[in-house]
């Protein structure tokens, strides 16, 4: 039997990963499809209109879920970071880099569906308030990062201003979650994670939970397709180069 | 039905959500997928081509 942590380390080697990620996926997808389509029944027919907020409630169950992942998957990326940088794990390097397009279309997504939510709510599309300006800057740090790696060819090259990038980005995270707090904000503050439990009806809380899961198992399955692609990439990369010396 | 697709006469706000994250969710899907299959192809055609120009240089 091998130890949690030699298992980690086996995932760790390129390929070995390639052999276990290869046969993650699939089963991982039907889970995926199977929690999302039971999160979008909860979300669209099983819950009822806020008696606020009428039908835009709906809108929460995408905007929130999109939003925590913006934030989840920007961590993910810096511990990868962390990790590339310290133990030279060339794994974590590549995890970090496909992370970073899925991390960007989350917070597009958080970005869009909260206008969409603003304005009949709020009666405007936009504010420059403290968090809807902070998700904008954790938006472009992801489009920084993807276009810093996108201009390196070389991936060991790219491996340490990559690094260093996204783990000074990372300061923005903490400042995103207690903007609410620090600031005068439109937005509103936390609901769901605090101290003092959920202040959200539980009816709500189902189809917000259940789409929260189906996002991040959406995460991880493209996160473990996009790692393949770019194991096979770096191959392809440094069999050309041999056959270019040879 | 009718009444569902009218989402209460947020339909303009609460269906355009859902149409953009399943558009999000596709592109991802697309994106990821079509780039492991060229990277999968490109990894065959160099090895079957390290294979074919094996015998030649042991020989």
């Amino acid at each position: 039997m091998l130890t949690a942590s030699q298992r980690l380390q086996a995932f760790a080697n390129p390929t070995r990963f390639m052999a276990l990620s290869g046969r993650l996926v699939a089963p991982l997808g039907v889970l995926t499809a199977v929690v999302m389509a039971a999160g979008l029944y909860f979300a669209l027919f099983a819950s009822p209109p806020d008696y606020q907020q009428g039908e835009t409630v709906r809108i929460m169950y995408i905007h929130v879920p999109s939003a925590w992942l913006s934030l989840f998957v920007y961590s993910v990326m810096a511990v990868s970071s962390g990790v590339a940088l310290v133990f030279r794990h060339p794994i974590a390097d590549v995890c970090a880099k496909a992370a970073a397009p899925i991390g960007a279309a989350f917070t597009f997504l958080a970005l869009v569906t909260g206008s969409l939510w603003g304005e009949p709510m709020w009666g405007t599309w936009w504010v420059w308030d403290a968090r809807l300006t902070s998700v904008l800057i954790l938006f472009f740090i992801y489009l920084g990062y993807m276009a810093l790696r996108a201009t390196i060819d070389d991936p060991h090259a790219a491996t340490r201003p990559a690094a260093v990038l996204a783990l000074v980005g990372f300061v923005n995270v903490p400042i995103i979650h207690y903007s609410v707090n620090w600031w005068n904000t439109l937005h509103q503050p936390a609901s769901v994670f605090r101290m003092d439990g959920p202040t959200v009806a539980s009816s709500m809380l189902v189809p917000l939970m259940t789409l929260a899961i189906g996002f991040t198992l959406f995460f991880f399955v493209m996160l473990l397709v996009r790692m393949r692609a770019e194991v096979l990439r770096r191959r392809v990369r440094a069999m050309s180069l041999r056959r270019a010396e040879g | 039905m009718a009444e569902f697709f009218y989402m209460g006469g947020y339909a303009a706000f609460v269906w355009p959500s859902y149409g953009l994250a399943a558009l999000v969710f596709i592109g991802v899907i697309w994106q990821s997928v079509t780039d492991l299959r060229a990277q999968k192809r490109l990894v065959d055609k160099l090895e079957t081509r390290r294979r074919d120009r094996k015998p030649e240089g042991g020989a």
